[in-house]
């Protein structure tokens, strides 16, 4: 604990200026430490004088010296600091009056000190409402640490029951600080909802729900009328204006908080009407230009007092500024955005959040069963004005930042939970708050992300993930690291490489367009003539060959390259799942998918791929995908396999391609007695028409038969849904980590015209996505998004729809059945062995276990495997 | 009617003598396959007399490459599956389950140095 400087005597104005300060709370200490910013403190005296006994703490974050914060770690106070630059500090010494004519202030202890500037940041005291009993023992405010120390002695020795005055920011913390010490806790609240500053009526009911779950009794709509007390005393209960009556042996009052004002006022300087130091943009008191008023005891230029800490800390640079003779700074008013800091209830309000400007809109998404509550107030250009968050008060950081502007999305989905039919949107990465995960499977925050490039200088991902472990888990985080990262190059001006891999300086589109214009049909001829210098003649990489592979396939009929994935040099370029034409798992082991058409499938070919999976003993299951699984296949038996399959008509389900998967389909008009049009028909025909398509990503799609949508097409990469009129189209859709709903399209189109639509579209998807982009990310990326790709393929705005036509039309005559091929040509099922020097023993790594009456990979023997492995590898 | 299935054993015989590719295990240099059954960029999993087992690759320069064909950072034996690719004329296989990269001469996993594949002498005799 600091001693109190001595302050010596009264210096009347000589030579060297003195500044003293009335107040050392948080503005208080805020407004030395720009003194000293400036240069202040060494060309004048500051004398503080500072009516607590101990010098400015955290006065925010007070409440957590309940969850073991002692007061010293609250300190905001620097001693050192104080010393440093030779500032005067009298703790325990309020000033008393002061004498504007002589410019000096009197402090209690009888010090006099003359100045020639006086600051008063003096803050607060917390309103206690003129009722009787109101100074009885057990009888509280919560402003200082002093009041925290008595709280806490009086709940130890001689509460069970306390009861907070006033529902408000304050009142929730301290209601939340009495549970915290064991008592039971009521929360009076005059208004009819809680946090009425803060919330409007369907935030409270939300709030409501939650502090009732916590356990905390709510009066709302009730003012207190009376604290009752004993015999000795001290509280014994509390009478409310309804009536009701509590018992309580404590009492908080936490109605409001007033300017402390007095010493302004006794000195004849100008106050508000309901109390607040009057002051101007540079924080000077109106009439005086040699006294400022900063903090929460000031009425700032725009009307307001502040309760909060940052608008106060800006008022303390801008005082620092104005006595540094630089007028520039200004305070004009800030923003009151709020964030409960509460534990287990979410809570935050930014901006204009009760709608007070003229024209402007809610969006709103209440659901008080799950205590959530969101609020945006738009105006009518759309920016963001602000908003209350109840419940769910993740997005807080982001749509604070966004506020003032209009967010990249529309303001429903922002309120939507994630996930919900029509919306949910997240929002992109560089709205993100620096604080955000970004990699759940590492913790990983966008600024530790950020930082990787700006201090460790990362400039690729490969580096950032090294750096950083992001993206090394579940992967699902990639794609955002990789804009990340590249916004972040791009903001320290380092000059983005935009190339495919390390192997060709062009994107995926470029190349695209390399192979389609001059017919490539290798992928060597393409690195050789095309790649990077450094790269030409070598083995190209990873990344570029499957992508070459997969563009090389789909424009096979437009080029006259080999048409078979696996032919040629085509075979080696495959990635993990392509190479064999299945599913790779964790053991080595393959799952094998046949297409299921529509999800329709005839007893008769059950029973086939019931028979197929017992003879070769496969796991099987039916997949998210309206199909069925059969995992547990090792290589070798992959053939056999698919020559029952193919036997019974079956065709590669493209399970492992980044191709058409599945269009789902519901049973429709058929059987339903809603459907308007006969869905199954139309996703056989899609599933039909698109199979085998090699494309960016995979291409999912679905065929509802009416509004009710049961096959969730609106979250699929194409979409439709019959109309009584025909189908609407959307597209975009996914599923996935990051779940974004299909937009829609187009509308009741004829059967032709869908299937048309769709061919356009999904070959300008092609042409045009990145790498492993899916439609959803593609659309939100693409220059002009939505619109431009309907002008584009409805409106053929850039008079491509012929071409895109015709290669659709192209891939829909050239496609043959992967399976159907490999296994009428020796050369490629050569391959399908175990080891090349012993084609049918089997890998003993892949080994099962029996569970639920089917098998399961025997994970344990890799584990063992891998141990041996590494005793190997030192050797 | 039925489709016939091809297996491994019906490869078409040879018209020219081949070169055959040799691995050594141990004090003996092993036959694993002729050389054209490697395509250059896919590799082959052979399997050792002690039962360990090697992938082996052909690059595109012409060199053969052999290292454990077991992926250390999931057990299955699988690296034979994954791409070869080059980085500043160093060839490297990336495991196809999890995606980490290999040196094929050195062993030494390119994403985690701590790691490092056993690798074979090989060569086409
Ligand atoms: C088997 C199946 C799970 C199941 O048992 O139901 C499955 C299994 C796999 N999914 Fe899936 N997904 C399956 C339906 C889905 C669905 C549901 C659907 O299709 O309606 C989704 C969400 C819809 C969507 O894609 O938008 C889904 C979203 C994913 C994702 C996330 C994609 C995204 O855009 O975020 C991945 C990862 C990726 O592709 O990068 C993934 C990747 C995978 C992979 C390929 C992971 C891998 O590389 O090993 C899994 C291997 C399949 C295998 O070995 O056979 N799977 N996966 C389903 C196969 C459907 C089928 O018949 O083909
Ligand atoms: C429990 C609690 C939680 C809060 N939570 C938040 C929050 O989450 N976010 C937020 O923005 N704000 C919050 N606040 C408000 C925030 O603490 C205030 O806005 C901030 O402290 C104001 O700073 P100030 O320096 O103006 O006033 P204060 O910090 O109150 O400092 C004024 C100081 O001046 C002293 N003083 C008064 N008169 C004299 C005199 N005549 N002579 C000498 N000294 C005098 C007082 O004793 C006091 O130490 C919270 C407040 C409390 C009590
Ligand atoms: S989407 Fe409509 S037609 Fe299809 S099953 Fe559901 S209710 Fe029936
Ligand atoms: S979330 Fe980043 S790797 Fe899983």
């Amino acid at each position: 604990m600091p001693t109190p400087t001595t302050g010596s005597a009264a210096l009347s104005h000589g030579t060297v200026p003195t500044i003293v300060l009335v107040g050392h709370g948080m503005v208080g200490q805020r407004f030395l430490e720009a003194l000293a910013e400036r240069g202040l403190t060494a060309t004048h005296r500051v004398v503080v004088l500072c009516e607590e006994p101990r010098p400015a703490y955290d006065r925010v974050h007070l409440t957590s010296y309940f969850s073991g914060t002692t007061p010293d770690e609250l300190s905001m106070t620097d001693l050192e600091f104080i010393e440093k630059h030779g500032i005067e500090l009298h703790l325990g010494d309020p000033a008393g009056s002061v004498d504007r004519e002589a410019r000096t202030v009197t402090a209690r202890s009888g010090l006099t000190v003359a100045y020639d500037t006086l600051v008063l940041a003096t803050g607060s005291y917390p309103f206690v409402p003129p009722v009787p009993g109101k100074d009885a023992d057990g009888c509280f405010v919560y402003r200082t640490i002093e009041d925290l120390l008595a709280i806490e002695e009086w709940a130890k020795a001689r509460a069970t029951t306390g009861a907070v005055v006033g529902g408000g920011l304050l009142g929730l913390e301290a209601a939340g600080a009495l549970k915290g010490l064991g008592l039971d806790a009521h929360i009076v609240e005059f208004a009819p909802r809680l946090m009425p500053v803060q919330v409007d009526d369907g935030g409270g009911a939300a709030l409501l729900r939650t502090i009732e779950q916590m356990g905390l009794t709510v009066h709302t709509g009730a003012g207190t009328q009376e604290v009752l007390t004993g015999d000795d005393g001290a509280v014994t209960g509390m009478k409310l204006s309804n009536g009701a009556e509590l018992a309580v042996d404590l009492v908080i009052f936490s109605a409001g908080v007033r300017p402390r004002d007095q010493l302004a006022r006794d000195c004849g300087l100008q106050v508000g009407e309901r109390g607040g130091i009057a002051v101007d943009e540079q924080c000077r008191t109106v009439g005086d230009e040699r006294v400022f008023a900063i903090g929460e005891c000031a009425l700032a230029a725009d009307g307001r007092v502040y309760g909060l800490v940052a608008p106060g800390y800006e008022m303390a640079q801008t005082a620092a500024a104005a006595i540094a003779s630089d007028e520039a700074a200004a305070f004009t008013g800030a923003d009151l955005s709020t964030k409960l800091k509460l534990l287990g209830v979410d809570v935050a309000s930014f901006g204009d959040a009760h709608g007070a400007a003229e024209g402007c809109l809610d969006v709103v998404y209440s659901d008080s069963r799950a205590g959530l509550y969101k609020k945006l107030v738009v105006g009518r250009d759309g920016t963001l004005l602000g908003g209350i968050l109840v419940g769910d008060a993740e997005a807080y950081g982001t749509l604070r930042a966004l506020t003032g502007s209009v967010p990249p999305v529309s303001p429903e989905s922002l309120v939507l939970p994630a996930g919900a039919a029509g919306g949910g949107a997240q929002l992109g990465p560089s709205a993100l708050p620096d604080e955000a995960i970004i990699c759940s499977c590492h913790n990983v925050t966008k600024g530790a992300i950020r930082g990787a490039v700006t201090d460790h200088r990362c400039v690729t991902v490969p580096e950032v993930k090294k750096c950083t472990k992001a993206g090394t888990g579940c992967g699902s985080c990639v794609k955002v690291l990789g804009q990340l990262v590249e916004a972040e190059l791009e903001a320290s001006g380092i000059e983005v490489d935009k190339g495919l891999c390390g192997c060709f300086a062009q994107t995926r589109e470029e190349l695209y367009e390399i192979v389609l214009a001059l017919r490539v049909t290798s992928y060597r001829e393409l690195l050789d003539r095309h790649g990077r210098e450094e790269a030409r003649g070598g083995d190209g990489c990873e990344i570029c060959k499957p992508s070459v592979a997969n563009m090389l396939a789909t424009l096979a009929p437009a080029i006259g390259a080999d048409a078979h994935v696996l032919d040629g040099e085509q075979a080696a370029l495959q990635d993990t799942n392509d190479h064999f034409l299945a599913n790779l798992q964790k053991n080595g082991s393959y799952s094998v998918v046949p297409r299921i058409p529509g999800g329709e499938i005839a007893p008769e070919k059950l029973i086939v791929i019931g028979e197929i999976a017992r003879d070769f003993g496969l796991y099987t299951k039916i997949t998210g995908g309206q199909r069925i699984d059969m995992f547990g296949a090792r290589v070798e038996q992959l053939p056999r396999i698919w020559a029952r399959l193919v036997d019974a008509g079956f065709e590669s389900g493209h399970a492992y391609g980044k191709s058409l998967r599945t269009v789902k389909s519901c049973v429709g008009q058929t059987w339903c007695r809603y459907g308007v049009q006969d869905s199954v028909r139309m996703a056989i025909d899609l599933e039909l028409r698109y199979r085998g398509l090699r494309s960016p990503h995979k291409l999912k799609s679905a065929v509802s038969g009416c509004a009710r949508e049961c096959a969730e097409a609106q979250s699929k990469d194409f979409g439709v849904i019959a109309t009584a009129n025909g189908w609407n189209l959307c597209v975009g859709g996914n599923g996935g980590a990051t779940p974004r709903h299909a937009d829609l399209l187009a509308q009741d189109l004829s059967d032709a015209e869908l299937v048309r639509l769709i061919d356009r579209f999904l070959m300008f998807y092609i042409r045009t996505a990145d790498r492993l982009e899916r439609t959803s990310v593609w659309l939100d990326r693409i220059p002009g998004g939505l619109d431009h790709v309907r002008d584009v393929v409805v409106h053929d705005s850039l008079g491509i729809c012929d071409e895109l036509e015709r290669l659709m039309a192209a891939h829909v005559a050239h496609y043959r059945d992967e399976w159907a091929a490999v296994l009428a040509d020796p050369e490629k099922l050569e391959r399908f062995v175990s080891f090349v020097n012993a084609p049918e023993t089997p890998d003993p790594m892949v080994a099962f276990v029996p569970e639920r009456g089917q098998i399961k990979p025997d994970l344990p023997l890799l584990q063992i495997g891998t141990r041996q492995m590494e005793g190997t590898a030192t050797r | 009617m039925s489709t016939a299935v091809v297996t491994a054993a019906a490869t078409p015989a040879a018209t020219l003598p081949r070169a055959a590719v040799r691995l050594r295990a141990g004090e003996d240099w092993l036959t694993v396959c002729d050389l054209d059954r490697l395509v250059p960029g896919r590799g082959v999993a052979a399997l050792l007399p002690d039962g360990r087992q090697a992938a082996v690759f052909l690059d595109r320069a012409g060199r053969l490459h052999a290292v454990d064909n077991r992926d250390p950072f999931t057990g299955a034996a699988v690296l034979s599956r994954g791409l070869l690719g080059s980085r500043a004329g160093q060839p490297f296989v990336a495991s196809p389950l999890l995606k980490q990269r290999f040196d094929l001469v050195t062993g030494v996993c390119l994403d985690d140095e701590t790691v490092r594949l056993t690798t074979y002498e090989v060569r086409a005799a």
